[in-house]
């Protein structure tokens, strides 16, 4: 892997948007290698494979993998232990339902 | 505006919707600005982008990732292309795509690397070549909402003639009221201007940039290398990690 070759977190947005009800571009998350939280959007993201590698930029370590084909994507995130969604306030119904 | 709510939801499901050129007016040599017309755009925030996708005739197809420019206005969006020798998309996008022919685009998308017009803390932009089209849309936004926070852009180019926008800056550095720009020159300087062509530095940062006890939002966008070592001189300078925003552009176009 050379040097320059990773493009950006950023970019994941509009790929992951096609699978997800929330905007995930200002969420954290944390890599299960090294234990550090930080954007998405810091991610240094690998498109030669045939799919997106995210990858921690200290650890370099993989958080996310996403392959997209005509009619299904497997998304794979085992390099990372959670991930934080900023949300709304969650409004309560005002009375039982 | 129709904005997306700050990291929640959108509401609507991301769709490709076809887009049509309009305008297309010349940066630089290398650089153009593209006017979109995209029926149903639902606004955005400054700072978001577009994915724009080519579909070969035999199916074949590629995706980028494009800045907006500025503001919208209504169906309309403005692309700023740097072209990128053997790219994909781009030389497409500025030697070859014709007025009114379609290309695919969704958007906006991005949440994280915006600048609201809420926003009150003053804010550091740092442009590496083509990286100041985000932050032109921040400018531009900060304008059309008669915003007062005070905006430092630090414009790292190789030569005079790589500036990107250099009128509109030179007019709204002049008009803009609490508007500064800086410009660092990497291969050759301007006539008059102080010091020797170099690469951005710590001195420059720490020149034109706000002192961290200012807490100021910091926004960085350029090719990877500069981004990292701007990043890191903030990050040194003692700007908390969380307010440094960074956005890389790789080699592919």
């Amino acid at each position: 892997m050379t040097e320059m070759s990773y493009l950006d977190g950023n970019m994941l947005d509009g790929p992951l948007r096609e699978l997800f009800a929330v905007d995930l571009s200002s969420a954290t998350g944390r890599c299960e290698s090294c234990g550090m939280v930080g954007p998405m959007a810091g991610l240094h993201v690998f498109s030669h494979a045939p799919g997106l590698v995210g990858r921690r930029p200290a650890c370099t370590e993989v958080m996310l993998r996403l392959v997209r084909a005509p009619d299904r994507a497997w998304l794979d995130l085992r390099g990372s232990t959670f991930l934080q969604v900023p949300m709304p306030p969650d409004q309560p119904h005002p009375r039982p339902l | 505006m129709a904005a997306p709510t700050p990291g929640g939801r959108t509401g609507t499901p991301l769709t490709w919707r076809v887009a049509r050129l309009v305008e297309r007016r010349p940066e630089t040599p290398t650089a153009q600005t593209l006017v979109l017309e995209v029926p149903g755009w639902p606004g955005h925030v400054a700072g978001q982008h577009v994915d724009v996708r080519l579909t070969a005739p035999d199916g074949y197809q590629a995706a980028r990732s494009y800045s907006l420019a500025g503001p919208a206005e209504g169906d309309r969006i403005a692309l700023t292309v740097q072209r990128v020798p053997d790219g994909e998309v781009s030389p497409y996008l500025i030697d070859v795509w014709a007025a009114g022919d379609p290309v695919e685009v969704r958007g906006p998308v991005g949440g994280w690397f915006v600048w609201r017009t809420t926003e009150a803390a003053p804010v550091l932009l740092v442009a590496g070549g083509s990286g100041v089209v985000p932050l032109m849309a921040m400018i531009r936004a900060r304008r059309a909402a008669g915003s007062r926070v005070p905006f430092r852009l630090i414009y790292s180019v190789r030569t005079p003639a790589d500036v990107i926008y250099a009128d509109e800056l030179r007019r709204r550095a002049r008009d803009d009221q609490g508007l500064d720009v800086a410009y660092v020159y990497t291969r050759a300087a301007p006539d008059g201007w102080r010091g020797e062509p170099h690469r951005l530095g710590l001195a420059d940062v720490n020149t034109h940039g706000w002192p961290p006890d200012l807490e100021p939002l910091c926004y960085v966008c350029g090719p990877t290398g500069f981004v990292e070592t701007v990043a890191d001189l903030l990050v040194g300078l003692g700007h908390p990690a969380r307010r440094v925003k960074t956005e890389r552009f790789g080699p592919t176009g």
